[in-house]
């Protein structure tokens, strides 16, 4: 077999294993109630598998794990809704996180908490409009807080899977 | 960790508080009534002195007990808004996302229009 055959379906298993990891953190989520009252204020345990596929890969390897994560665990645990909310949330922070990655020259830490932040703005934007009702901008700065402290954990969390993992 | 990344981490946290501090001033006051929007309609306006229990179209029911809104039913799966923070006359707002209902604090002036809404809901 020709090597880059070899890769493609070590690349596919890889892809499929990060996936499982990924659902299998929502699962843990969801088991955690969210803080202070707040709607929309979770760790991103996910995003830590989709983090590390971006930096191991491209966006688009990581697009489809995070896409195949969004509807599984939004069919599982979540509803039409959640599911809506995720991916606007995803959609935004990968494409902030891959351009970070190609151009702002920042390491794992920068870009993630660059994904933290714009997962909650993307999220936040996505329910005014939905609600149709512009008051939700009051959890704007929790919510920006909350995107680089949590970012900054999975960012810590990354880097040192990324140190010990070699795929 | 690099000089760029700490600069863009604390102009986010200098944007939110700025956020934050703005909302402060401009909400500052003194709540009396809620107003429920669903589907960004306005759907009635309550007093906060009044201890009611409210049904909301066919989907959540909020109570207003000793001053504090609580939503206490909703028939999403997710029950968010029941769990959020209680507005109080320090104001603040509940939200529940799949019915797309919001409830809101409203300030003292309006309380005139809010006990005339109360009267014509009863």
């Amino acid at each position: 077999m020709r090597p880059h055959k070899i890769m493609n379906q070590k690349k596919i298993a890889y892809l499929g294993l990060f996936a499982a990891v990924a659902i299998i953190f929502g699962y843990v989520e969801s088991l955690i109630p969210f803080f202070a009252g707040i709607p929309g204020i979770k760790l991103g345990l996910a995003n830590l598998a989709v983090l590390f596929i971006l930096e191991k890969y491209t966006w688009k390897e990581a697009s489809v794990v995070s896409i195949v994560r969004i509807f599984v665990i939004g069919f599982l645990f979540g509803n039409l809704f959640s599911i809506l909310y995720s991916l606007a949330g995803a959609a935004l922070s990968l494409t902030v996180m891959t351009i970070m990655k190609k151009k702002s020259g920042f390491s794992i830490l920068g870009i993630s908490v660059a994904g933290g932040v714009s997962h909650n703005v993307g999220q936040l934007i996505v329910a005014a409009i939905i609600v149709e009702n512009t008051s939700l901008l009051y959890y704007a700065p929790a919510l920006l807080i909350s995107g680089v402290v949590t970012g900054l954990i999975i960012g810590m969390l990354t880097r040192e899977v990324l140190r010990r993992i070699r795929l | 960790m690099k000089k760029k990344e700490l600069i863009f981490i604390i102009a986010i946290l200098l944007i939110a508080f700025a956020l934050w501090g703005g909302m402060f001033l401009m909400q500052n006051g003194n709540y009396a009534s809620i107003r429920i929007t669903i589907d960004g309609e306005e759907y009635g306006t309550y007093s906060l002195a009044e201890d009611q229990v409210i049904s909301i179209g066919n989907t959540n029911v909020c109570e207003i007990k000793d001053g504090k809104v609580n939503m206490i039913e909703a028939d999403c799966p997710d029950h968010l808004c029941m769990k959020q923070k209680a507005i109080t006359d320090a104001g603040g707002t509940i939200v529940c996302l799949p019915n797309k209902v919001v409830i809101e604090g409203e300030k003292a002036a309006h309380s005139k229009d809010s006990s005339a809404d109360f009267d014509a809901a009863t």
